[in-house]
């Protein structure tokens, strides 16, 4: 009973707030919702994404228990799996060709199996084909040796539409052509994956890979000890084959995008951040307003730590309410984007998936709870404020609650800074640049610690002047007179506009530091590609002197990429091959640094930026990689890469071939004969590619590749830009009303300079001055800040999320718009609320007790 | 029989402002339940300082003030903040009445604020509100008041809860006289119903002749006025 009264003149109290000022609740409770909902949506996405990804691998992987996996496409010696398959503890062993293949059907790429039906029965049941039999001549299945000829293929459902049984599908892979008879459905491979399953032997000889298997699928006797296995089976594997496992293939997944989607659930946190600074300036304002009010209930027998409640509970409130209606947002969000963007929201790493949208409770109560935390915490500072205040002085009403003559400790935004900045320094944790984002939450926290300080600083000189003109003297005046007004105001607008100012720098030099960087990589006239090159072949030696003796080439330089697995756990490293020495080299590769002279005897590759991150390789080193068996190579140099985040090697051509045999190219790049033009050239080369690739090859200019190359950048990062605006809108939405509310509750004022004599027009460009002036200095301290936490961002986030570095290109149309539609929106919500605050009657106006 | 404990005893009360100026020293008062005195004295002399002080909203630099026999320098900030809840009522010079409540949620804070039922809280405070003037006004807001009104409503906040000791400070000070002689009877009335102890600070003459006997504030303490 006794709670329950008490509790009731809290809720009187907090109900009475916010019927008066409905629209400053609601704006706090619109932010944070809106930071809740892109934290949530982009974790759905990211985590659906990541769901179906690992349902496409295990479709693939059927369910085995441990695999053995090539470490390149060209895959391992087949006589691995008589060794495995004798090794004590192994029940079963699958040998299994995995191919990339295109089929006759313009763009259709699908994933080729060779299976032994027989060991994947025991092994990965799944995979295996139904065959379907004519009616009436029984339907009793595998037994039949036309359906598990060499002829015979099994299609999953998804490569089964618009295709019927008995049918012909023709697949190309690595250069060979084969056609198949589709003899039955793979019906245990999951809905929407590309698969045509065969027999091992066919796959072998028919697509050219004789001796040669990519996986072999285990199956552990029961009882055996998988640990002491896994070490018996890695004592016998060739350097070319990794063993693989469920937890290795969940990391490599996981690995493949977790830089950048860490990168986004920050970005989405920052707008939860800004939002929790428009609780703390909404907060912050109606404490101020109510002193007065608080120092009655004080007077009426009211604790410290009731008044203190009070402000709390009205936060927690916001938070609740804001981050169940961001909850509900969040989910749709996520949908929409699934939908428009896809699981990795533009990023490219999971292909043209679109995966379906998992709710998940313990995501939503985080993301609630963060919410709730954020509300909180922005509630802190101006709760302690209310307990804090003094009843007798407050009663007065005297105006702001700090003497503007004593300067604002600046101690703890130093502190902050300091800690900021040496957080800055710190190594990343797991990969992730944890240290770097708490760097840039300690660098935000001291530089709106530090505003009040600032701003007494940045204030001072002007409050001295007397232009002779009474509104912006009288603004002058009272941007002096009222600190913690201003400090406040000044929070909300250095907060937001310091985010948005990192981000659109960050973005801004990434971008423009990879526009230069494609300029140098891009030297040729004219460039020419096969597509799906990895599943049908590329040019093959024959074809390659054809085109390099094409009328108006002047010189033709053929490339190849592949890649190689270095660790189960970790995406693929690219393998470029094209000319680096002598003087067939393009120089093509943008080095960092000079070029190293490899020992005689010795082989060179130049390693990118990203791979020497990854994998700690400098120039001079010696480093293995599983080419010719395991190979060691002497690191001659490091290129920068923005193409391949998970680190790529460049090998000479000639070395590359000499070490494989492998003379196959995917990729030219073609210099002209003076006063050829690149179509009439591209016309001849067309002339003399092979009927099977033709329709496959495609020729750009260099300016194509570098705006298409663009584009994909800019869709990669259409979500960040979707982030970036929304915090924008949030700040300035933040700043709107922290200004408007501040004139708004000083209709007294105005009623009181309305009878001294002040003319209307007076006191509305007293307020413009005012708002205009606060921007300013808002946006001064803010781009300020925001340039320093850009350069965490481009010296530490990205290089310990990505790899890469970059140059700082600073975005002076965006700054310059930014900063004046910040000034603007604080002058014009000022004229805004200024008009609405005057129209009320001066005389009713002063007679106002608070 | 032992008579009554005084409902405040101050004895050698001293006070400084800031900068070393003493308003007060020595000063001393007892007021026995019922006893309504009022306390006249020059701007600046220090009225509103010794409210607080005795309101425990600033503290003293020498001397001893108890309510019902509780010396406020032995309480903490909480314990003070307990005693103003039950034992204290105020009536300001600026009525201060929170805006966005009605008039009987005012009236009926004090009272909820002691954790009364919300519906026995405001049941009395229609009683108080009729009994100062304003019955079927407990469901309109402050804006909707004249200044003597909203006087009228603080001082049936002041004795809602029924408080042993009522502080009155400048309270008819923003009302025109008319308003402020039926304001004054009104508190006057009130306060003698309540039996409470009251200290009325006023510059007003006419103010200060409602009470019981009139005080002079001055550096040397409080004198007794006569003839008025």
């Amino acid at each position: 009973m006794a709670a329950k009264g008490a509790n009731l003149a809290a809720r009187w109290m907090i109900l009475g707030e916010w019927r008066a000022h409905p629209m400053r609740v609601v704006t706090a409770g619109v932010a944070i919702a809106i930071g809740v909902a892109l934290g949530l949506a982009v974790h759905l996405v990211n985590a659906s994404a990541l769901s179906e990804f690992s349902r496409a691998v295990s479709t693939v992987n059927g369910d085995a228990e441990l695999q053995v996996r090539a470490s390149s496409p060209t895959g391992f010696d087949e006589n691995l799996y008589p060794r495995l398959a004798q090794l004590s503890g192994v029940g079963a062993a699958s040998p299994v060709i995995e191919l990339k293949a295109v089929t006759e059907r313009p763009g259709e790429q699908i994933t080729v199996l060779g299976l032994d039906v027989l060991r994947a029965a025991a092994v990965t049941p799944s995979l295996i084909g139904r065959p379907v039999v004519a009616q009436g001549e029984g339907a009793h299945g595998p037994t039949s040796e036309a359906a598990f000829g060499e002829d015979a293929v099994f299609l999953s459902e998804a490569a089964l539409e618009g295709r019927a049984l008995g049918q012909r599908i023709e697949l190309t892979s690595g250069g060979r052509k084969a056609s198949f008879r589709i003899a039955g459905v793979a019906s245990g491979i999951g809905e929407g994956r590309k698969i045509a399953v065969l027999d091992i032997a066919a796959a072998q000889w028919r697509l050219g890979e004789i001796g040669r298997l990519q996986r072999i699928d285990l199956k552990l006797t029961e009882g055996v000890d998988e640990g002491r296995m896994r070490e018996a089976i890695a004592a016998v594997l060739p350097a070319d084959a990794q063993l693989v496992t469920r937890e290795s293939e969940a990391r490599r997944s996981d690995s493949l995008s977790r830089a950048y989607r860490v990168n986004l659930d920050m970005l989405a946190l920052m707008a939860l951040l800004t939002g929790g600074f428009l609780v703390y300036s909404a907060q912050s304002l109606s404490v101020a307003r109510r002193r007065p009010q608080f120092a009655l209930l004080r007077v009426l027998g009211v604790r410290r730590r009731a008044l203190m409640s009070q402000v709390l509970a009205e936060g927690i409130s916001v938070g609740l309410v804001g981050g169940i209606a961001g909850l509900a947002l969040g989910f749709g969000l996520a949908s929409g984007a699934l939908r428009l963007l896809g699981g990795d929201l533009g990023g490219g790493y999971f292909g043209d998936t679109r995966p379906e949208l998992v709710f998940s409770p313990a995501a939503g109560a985080v993301f609630l709870i963060l919410g709730l935390l954020t509300a909180i915490v922005g509630s802190l500072a101006p709760a302690r404020e209310a307990s804090r205040a003094q009843p007798a002085v407050a009663l007065k009403n005297t105006g702001d609650a700090v003497d503007p003559r004593v300067s604002p400790r600046i101690w703890p935004a130093l502190v902050l800074l300091s800690v900021g900045g040496a957080a800055a320094f710190a190594p990343a944790i797991g990969g992730i640049p944890l240290l770097g984002y708490g760097s840039m939450a300690l660098l935000l926290a001291g530089g709106v610690a530090a505003m009040p300080w600032l701003a007494r600083v940045l204030l001072a000189p002007i409050h001295r002047l007397s232009l002779g003109w009474v509104a912006v003297d009288l603004a002058f005046k009272r941007l002096w007179g009222a600190p913690s007004q201003a400090a406040v105001a000044l929070c909300g607008i250095v907060a937001s506009t310091s985010l948005m100012v990192a981000m659109a720098v960050m973005v801004s030099s990434f971008r423009g530091s990879v526009d230069d960087w494609l300029q140098q990589l891009l030297p040729a006239d004219l460039y020419m590609r096969v597509e799906a090159a990895g599943s049908g072949g590329g040019f093959d030696p024959a074809t390659q002197a054809a085109l390099a003796g094409a009328p108006g080439v002047a010189r033709l330089v053929f490339l190849k990429t592949t890649n190689l697995t270095l660790a189960a756990d970790q995406p693929p490293l690219a393998v470029l091959v094209r000319p680096m020495v002598g003087p067939r080299a393009d120089g093509g590769q943008p080095m960092i640094g000079g070029a190293l002279t490899p020992p005689p005897g010795e082989v060179p590759v130049w390693v990118s930026e990203p791979a020497a991150w990854l994998y700690g390789w400098r120039p001079g080193q010696r480093i293995v990689l599983p080419i010719d068996g395991a190979k060691s190579f002497f690191v001659a140099g490091v290129w920068r890469d923005y193409a391949r985040q998970h680190g790529a090697v460049a090998l000479d051509d000639a070395d590359y071939t000499r070490l494989t045999g492998d003379g196959w190219r995917t990729e030219g790049s073609i210099d002209l004969m003076e006063g050829r033009s690149a179509s009439e050239v591209t016309q001849a080369l067309r002339a003399r590619l092979p009927a099977d690739i033709a329709s496959r090859v495609t020729f750009a200019e260099p300016r194509t590749l570098r705006a298409f190359a663009l584009r994909i950048f800019d869709r990669s990062f259409a979500v960040t830009y979707g982030l970036e605006a929304i915090s924008i809108l949030v700040g300035l939405a933040g700043v709107a009303a922290t200004v408007s509310a501040q004139t708004l509750a000083r209709t007294k004022e105005f009623g009181m300079l309305r009878h001294l004599g002040v003319r209307r027009g007076q006191i509305i460009a007293m307020l413009v001055t005012e708002g205009a002036l606060l921007g300013a200095v808002g946006v001064v301290a803010g781009i300020g800040l925001g340039l320093i936490m850009s350069q965490v961002l481009i010296h530490v986030v990205n290089p310990q999320s990505f790899h890469w570095t970059m140059e700082t290109k600073l975005p002076w149309g965006l700054l310059s718009s930014v900063a004046g539609g910040l000034v603007v929106a604080a002058a014009g919500t000022a004229l805004l609320a200024g008009r609405r605050a005057l129209s009320a009657d001066a005389v009713r106006a002063v007679r106002e007790d608070w | 029989m032992s008579p009554a404990p005084p409902v405040l005893n101050i004895t050698t009360l001293t006070k400084s402002v800031p900068g070393g100026r003493v308003l007060f020293e020595g000063l001393e008062l007892n007021l026995k339940a019922g006893e309504f005195v009022a306390i006249m004295g020059e701007s600046g002399v220090g009225k509103s300082t010794f409210l607080n002080l005795i309101a425990g909203l600033d503290q003293a630099d020498a001397g001893t003030i108890a309510i019902d026999g509780a010396d406020l320098a032995m309480l903490d900030d909480d314990a003070r903040t307990d005693l103003r809840r039950d034992r204290i009522g105020f009536v300001f010079q600026a009525f201060h009445i929170l805006p966005h409540l009605t008039l009987g949620q005012n009236v009926a804070l004090p009272l909820v604020l002691q954790r009364a039922p919300g519906a026995e809280a405001l049941e009395r405070a229609r009683e108080m509100m009729e009994a100062v003037g304003l019955s079927g006004r407990a469901q309109d807001y402050p804006r909707q008041l004249s200044g003597g009104e909203l006087q009228r409503v603080a001082i049936a906040r002041a004795l809602v809860h029924r408080p042993a000791l009522l502080l009155a400070d400048e309270p008819t000070g923003n009302l025109d006289p008319e308003t402020a002689t039926r304001v004054l009877e009104i508190f006057a009335d009130q306060v003698r119903r309540s039996g409470a102890a009251a200290v009325l600070v006023t510059h007003s003459q006419v103010a200060a002749a409602v009470a019981d006997r009139t005080l002079t504030l001055s550096r040397s303490g409080l004198v007794e006025r006569h003839g008025r």
